[in-house]
């Protein structure tokens, strides 16, 4: 068999495969192919390998020869084709036997513009493949001035190669900021006459541009005043640039302009140091916002949330606050809405709180279900960071269960049960809330659960009103007893045995409940257990040590609320939104109903201070995990969730030390 | 960076499938069934983006073809849009056969790469879609944007034996 024979039927078993059907055979002569001399033929043997054949296989051994050879070889096409095929299917054994042959030919003056673009990607294939196995420090140089070449491809796929190199250790390469900076410059600035190659529908090099402000991003800002000069224009002339009309009705023109100013958004915010440009580039956000393309507003909803909570654009952002009320209620696609509610979350703050809050509320209530869940853990935390008094924030809690109880995820009404147990001013109004709310004829069962604790805790406050004496907040309870899944139920237990202590005079009335067979004799163990338990308790126990026992729980130390953790979850892309939340300098929320609220709420025992001492909201975080000084993490970093330690991840609660303390709310 | 490209018609044949990241041959099968299952159900008042699993996908429907990149949380939205353009430009060059004959190609020299295309011409040139691919984009990032320079290196190894 020939080679012109062998590549005719090597490339019909791909047709084959790519159809859809398994192929068995045929792998050694593709591999065959890759020695050929001729062009078509290794070009059908690459093919072969890097669809079929990928790099764990028996004939890797001679796969990696044929590349070794193919790249060592002075013809520029068949270096080109095996580094196609290293980048294709690279794999860590094969960056440690190929990773040094790849960088000489970047370094090299002979090597043709292709061969340094794919040489450039097929070593960023094998950094992160294999990091440990890639050594650049003598081409390091070389690679900066590759910034500096003639050819924009060139250019283009070095500066994918440096945003690597960047990641992975960004003070040796900060020598690429200067040059950089010259040659976005030198883009943004010039004609289109000028890039005839490279502009598209009338946009210089739209897509270098975009990467060079990403390599940028890598860095903090340049300390040298001419370097952050030439950056500052440049950024400035992409604003003018956007705000020109356009060359070209094509949406291809708008959307390529569009792209670079959108990159400069992100790079004007990660710099964050000339505020003219980050109000510019706020209102000419704002003027997107109604734009006729729905990308544009959803793209510029998500650019003005990351301005929101910055220092400098607060107002400018709030400005728009009707326009995106408006667009929340109208916009057809749910992702826009979701950025909407995004943006509104970004930009909430004490003045308009309850007006975000309430439209958020009502949009709860038609929004999709899929959203539910993100939506009201957001109002959740909305709600608590700026309530005005404690009282609105319980009511928006209840609300939240009524009209989506079942998104409501534990942490939201464990929270609610923290903030009334640590706020003595609320616990009166919580208790008639909760006490109104359980009488409504269907109820959610977290209503019942938030309900049944708050009564159980603070039901003697409500008691004096004949309307909800003992008895009655005891039928009221049990009326529901039945319809509960069997945790609410152990839950309603825990409650029962608390009215023993708070209510001596219907002792009786719960015994009796506790001892009867539904209760003793439960198959679930937990239940059976705790009314076994409780009934020994009420009957052994003199009143004191009851006293002692079912003693109000005491107030929870302040530490990081569970819901941010649990928002992180959820919603991984609104990271970065908490992540600016937090670094922004924590604002003291006024509490005015009592005068001031003291960090340590002291009413029994205060275990630990709070870490942060002048502020009294719940949500801050300690100042030092988030550090916006520093070249900031990659967007997308769960792991910072787990710098928010939660006390109440679990469900049993630890107060300071109590006897028996009743420390599973479940 | 870029996960992966598909192109799929409406039907949900896959027409091109190039992989950035390593995945199974199953879980290849299942993306491509969900991939094709998301973006089929979007219409023009929706946006071009869509999130998937923790990356989000950029896609444009060309005729009964959806070309679809899928791409990390962090990346240019419209760049990956107008690239996806970008390539369907050279790429329509090449497989306009593929597509809907009806649709009227303003301004598009079709046989530019394809002197007297015919149907076998096009059963034995589908490794050429391939050789396109890599030219723009390699290693999971872009990697040549000017069409002109893609279109002469194509001619150019054309020409070779």
């Amino acid at each position: 068999m020939d080679g012109y024979q062998k590549k005719k039927y090597v490339s019909k078993l791909i047709f084959i495969f790519l159809l859809g059907n398994d192929i068995d055979f045929g792998h050694q002569e593709a591999v065959n192919l890759l020695s050929s001399v001729h062009f078509s033929e290794k070009q059908i043997g690459y093919l072969f390998v890097s669809v079929l054949i990928g790099s764990a296989h028996d004939l890797s051994q001679l796969i990696v020869q044929a590349i070794r050879h193919d790249i060592e070889s002075r013809n520029p096409i068949f270096n080109m084709l095996a580094m196609q095929c290293v980048a294709n299917i690279a794999s860590k054994d094969m960056a440690e036997l190929i990773g040094k042959d790849i960088p000489p030919l970047l370094s090299s003056s002979e090597s043709t513009p292709g061969v340094k673009q794919t040489a450039c990607l097929c070593l960023l294939k094998l950094l992160r493949v294999n990091p440990k196995a890639i050594s650049i420090d003598q081409h390091a140089l070389r690679i900066v001035q590759l910034l500096n070449d003639r050819h924009l491809g060139v250019v283009t796929s070095a500066c994918s190669l440096l945003e690597e190199l960047a990641h992975i250790n960004s003070m040796g390469f900060s020598d690429c900021v200067p040059v950089a900076v010259t040659r976005l410059s030198r883009i943004v600035t010039s004609s289109h006459a000028d890039l005839h190659d490279y502009t598209y529908y009338f946009v210089a090099a739209p897509w270098l541009s975009v990467k060079i402000m990403r390599l940028l991003q890598c860095f903090p800002i340049p300390d040298d005043a001419i370097v952050r000069s030439r950056l500052s224009e440049a950024l400035d002339a992409i604003l003018n640039r956007a705000q020109e009309p356009g060359k070209s009705k094509k949406i291809q023109h708008s959307n390529a302009k569009n792209a670079v100013l959108f990159e400069a958004v992100n790079l004007i915010i990660h710099f964050e140091g000339d505020p003219s440009l980050q109000v510019r580039a706020c209102n000419l956000l704002g003027t997107y916002l109604t734009n006729k393309e729905t990308n544009m507003r959803y793209l510029s909803l998500e650019s003005m949330s990351k301005l929101a909570t910055s220092m400098t654009t607060r107002d400018a952002v709030r400005k728009h606050q009707d326009t995106v009320l408006k667009a929340l209620q109208s916009e057809r696609d749910v992702s826009v809405r979701m950025r909407a509610i995004d943006l509104l979350y970004a930009m909430c703050d004490h003045t308009n709180a309850k007006t975000i809050v309430e439209e958020l509320m009502s949009y709860l209530q038609k929004a999709d279900y899929g959203i539910r869940e993100t939506l009201v853990l957001k109002i959740a935390i909305l709600a608590e960071k700026f309530a005005l008094d404690y009282a609105w924030y319980v009511d928006i809690i209840l609300n939240l269960i009524r009209y989506a109880g079942d998104y409501v995820s534990e942490e939201v009404w464990y929270r609610v049960i923290q903030i009334v147990i640590n706020r003595q001013e609320v616990q009166g109004y919580a208790a008639k809330t909760c006490f109104e709310a359980l009488q409504a004829p269907a109820c959610h069962e977290n209503m019942i659960k938030v309900g049944g604790y708050i009564m159980g805790e603070f039901g003697n406050l409500i008691a004096g009103d004949p309307q909800s004496g003992p008895m009655v907040q005891f039928q009221l309870l049990h009326s529901k007893f039945h319809l509960c899944s069997a945790t609410t139920r152990a839950l309603l237990l825990s409650v029962y045995i608390k009215f023993v202590n708070l209510f001596p005079e219907i002792k009786p009335h719960i015994q009796q409940v506790l001892q009867s067979d539904h209760q003793a004799r439960n198959p679930d163990q937990e239940l059976q257990q705790r009314s076994i338990e409780y009934l020994k308790l009420s009957n052994i126990a003199s009143t004191d040590t009851l006293a002692t026992v079912l003693e109000e729980m005491p107030p929870f130390p302040e530490k990081e609320s569970s819901l941010l953790s649990k928002l992180y979850q959820t919603a991984p892309w609104t990271a970065k939104l908490h992540l600016d939340k937090a670094a922004a300098p924590a604002k003291p929320v006024e509490l005015t109903v009592s005068g001031t609220v003291t960090p340590s709420v002291a009413n029994g025992p205060s275990p630990q201070k709070p870490q942060t001492t002048p502020t009294t909201s719940l949500i801050d975080t300690t100042p030092a995990p988030v550090a916006a000084a520093q070249p900031p993490p990659p967007p997308t970093d769960p792991n910072t969730a787990s710098l928010l330690v939660d006390v109440f991840a679990t469900p049993s609660l630890q107060p300071a030390p109590h006897p028996l303390s009743l420390s599973s709310l479940l | 960076m870029i996960r992966f490209i598909l192109i799929q018609n409406r039907a949900g044949k896959t027409r091109l499938a190039k992989w950035y990241m390593h995945f199974e041959d199953d879980e290849k099968q299942k993306l491509i069934e969900e991939v094709h299952a998301i973006v089929t159900v979007r219409d023009s008042k929706h946006t071009n983006f869509v999130a998937f699993r923790n990356f989000k996908i950029v896609y444009r429907r060309y005729a009964g073809l959806f070309f679809c990149i899928c791409v990390d949380l962090d990346d240019n939205n419209l760049a990956y849009l107008e690239a996806i353009h970008n390539f369907v430009e050279v790429y329509m060059v090449c497989q306009c056969i593929f597509l809907s004959p009806s649709h009227n190609y303003p301004g598009q020299v079709l046989n530019e790469f394809f002197h007297n295309v015919c149907e076998l011409d096009l059963v034995f040139n589908f490794y050429k879609v391939y050789a396109v691919v890599d030219e723009m984009f390699l290693a999971g990032e872009i990697r040549e944007t000017s069409q002109s320079k893609v279109l002469t290196q194509l001619n150019y190894l054309n020409t070779l034996d």
